[in-house]
């Protein structure tokens, strides 16, 4: 007589959060065919483009309207988005920037890379990776408003329309980036 | 020329909302599936190790490029429509270098940085807290170089415009470049970052060449003129026009002239010659070349924009006005009777003369000096005057998008 034993199936719950194999990233091709068919799409149905760092500014000035709305009202760079009865959140790009966000959540939760982690170069501490990481970031955030925007929404979405501007400014981004890559190898190599 | 589509109107407000949130879900997922979360693999395309970046970067630009002037190419979207990011020349050249030292030193950029905060990365975190800062601090100085910040201006300005090439040509000349960047790129990635390239996969050089067929496909059709986009809606426009549906009278006109919830734009499309012995206050001379120059600009401005188009009858104001709105401009009008009929309405002089449908573009006014706008009937006080008529113009929601990328 042979006796069975019932294994207990992990439920749906345990299936979703057991540790996944961490796979591997995609041909880049393959993500750029994948990333430029979302790009298409969203100009074909709503005539606007990808961005990130606008939603970003959005939530900033929602926040300062919320703490000092009186400096809102007197900056007029602020005014324009959080004037009167306004509400800066009230935009598609903040949609946006909060769908990448849940995007990357979900395909780095199938794909086993979600990790709480800090990467970095072989030669720095976590904690430099960390200052050196707010640093580029404000570099980052002031030069994107300064040139109306970021990587999506300039030369990503403004490349593939063709506009001059934005594709000045793609070459702009690898001329500074490149220029400055000898000075900071130690950061990632 | 049904898309793009006027989402607010289509599904409402948070309808839209949601579209946009499941677009942006979908750009965080081919962000993060291509490896954009991983700051080193960012990183390396700078030291000419892997260069992801570029790949990724110029594929989407070409797949995304191609698609939207094949569907303008095929009638079943409007480029006029799209978000074409206006250029601000040196002001977008100095900020992209700041955010390249930016990219290299942080290792990320704003888009790429959301993903890595969505998978858990540390560095990500305080990148976006970075990006925050940053804005922050631009919101805070930019009224010390306000100057730089609006310098250099040229509009909506495309490649076709700066090179004057045909479009379609623009496409295949940007798809031949990327490729052979990426070329160029697997040399790199081969003798210095010292990868395999024997595995990658047989099936990019299909979807190059397919890339190419159709944007040679895109040269051959070559993209809508203002005679094929006007027999597109034609079926649709041509009775309104027979209705007089887009015929204001002088009346509405003035009217419109001290509404200040409205931004006028008077056309006067008549000779220079007429325009200098009269014309209505504030009306530009713009001949039909200059209009379609114009156009460009005139599709940036505001939703409460209106645009009324006056001849001398109306005729040839029909004619622009046609021309615009084929081109998708919102809210063109054009002067019932034309000049002729305005100057009917608010001369006494010239009271004997009666309004007609008159073939051709005469003058019927007779002036003893070029008064411009000068004469009392090119401004006339709206509360001298009880004009009954029928009000037609109606403000209508732009359609496509109302501001930019990332703004």
């Amino acid at each position: 007589m042979t006796t069975t034993i019932k294994v207990k199936k992990p439920n749906f719950f345990g299936r979703m959060f057991a540790k996944r194999e961490t796979k591997e990233y995609v041909n880049p091709y393959w993500g750029g065919i994948i990333l430029g068919l979302v790009l298409f799409a969203s100009f074909f149905f709503t005539g606007n483009g990808l961005g990130a760092s606008g939603g970003l500014n959005r939530m900033i000035v929602f926040l300062e309207d919320l703490i000092v709305p009186n400096h809102v009202n007197n900056t007029p760079y602020l005014l324009a988005m959080a004037g009167g009865l306004k509400n800066p959140l009230d935009s598609w790009v903040v949609f946006v920037t909060v769908g990448a966000v849940l995007g990357g959540f979900v395909s780095g939760f199938f794909n086993g890379r979600i990790k709480v982690e800090t990467n970095k170069g072989p030669n720095i501490s976590k904690k430099q990776r960390w200052f050196f990481a707010f640093l580029g970031g404000s570099f980052m955030g002031y030069g994107a408003r300064l040139a109306r925007g970021c990587t999506s929404g300039q030369a990503l979405s403004g490349g593939a329309v063709l506009s001059v501007g934005s594709w000045a400014f793609m070459f702009a981004v690898f001329a500074g980036g490149y220029a400055v890559a000898y000075f900071v190898r130690k950061l990632w190599n | 020329m049904t898309f793009p589509l006027n989402l607010n109107e289509l599904i409402g407000q948070y309808g839209a909302w949601l579209a946009f949130l499941a677009i942006g879900f979908a750009f965080g997922y081919a962000l993060e599936i291509s490896g954009f979360g991983n700051s080193p693999k960012l990183a390396r395309q700078f030291y000419f190790k892997e260069l992801t970046v570029l790949k990724v970067m110029f594929t989407a630009i070409i797949v995304a490029m191609v698609g939207v002037f094949t569907a303008s190419a095929l009638g079943l979207l409007d480029y006029n429509l799209i978000w074409v990011n206006p250029t601000y020349l040196w002001p977008g050249i100095v900020g992209g270098l700041i955010m390249g030292v930016g990219f290299i030193v942080g290792g990320f950029c704003p888009g790429t940085s959301l993903v890595a905060v969505g998978t858990g990365k540390v560095d990500g975190l305080f990148f976006v807290f970075g990006v925050l800062f940053g804005i922050f601090s631009f919101g805070e100085t930019v009224e010390y170089f306000n100057d730089f910040f609006y310098s250099s201006y040229m509009g909506r300005f495309t490649l076709m415009e700066w090179l004057n090439v045909e479009t379609g040509w623009v496409v295949l000349g940007v798809v031949i470049m990327a490729l052979l960047m990426f070329w160029g790129s697997e040399i790199l990635e081969k003798n210095v970052g010292g990868m395999d390239q024997s595995n990658a996969p047989k099936a990019r050089y299909y979807a190059a060449g397919t890339l190419v067929a159709i944007a040679l496909a895109v040269v051959f059709i070559g993209q809508p003129t203002t005679e094929d986009k006007w027999k597109i809606i034609s079926g649709e426009k041509e009775p309104l026009l027979q209705e007089r549906a887009y015929q204001i009278h002088p009346g509405e006109l003035l009217g419109l002239m001290h509404d200040d919830k409205i931004m006028l734009n008077i056309f006067d499309v008549r000779s220079e010659a007429d325009y200098n012995l009269f014309h209505i206050a504030n009306a530009k001379n713009t001949s039909m070349d200059l209009l379609t120059e114009m156009l460009p600009d005139l599709l940036l401005e505001p939703s409460n924009a209106v645009f009324v188009v006056v001849s001398n009858n109306e005729e040839r104001a029909t004619e622009a006005w046609k021309m615009l709105v084929a081109q998708n401009l919102h809210n063109v009008y054009l002067l019932e009777g034309g000049a002729n009929f305005w100057l009917d309405v608010f001369s006494d002089e010239w009271n004997s003369i009666e309004y007609a449908m008159l073939d051709g573009e005469i003058f019927l006014h007779d002036f003893d000096a070029a008064w411009g706008e000068n004469h009392p009937a090119a401004d006339p006080d709206p509360h001298h005057y009880e004009i009954i008529f029928e009000p037609k113009v109606k403000l209508e929601l732009k359609k496509g998008p109302s501001g930019g990328g990332c703004g």
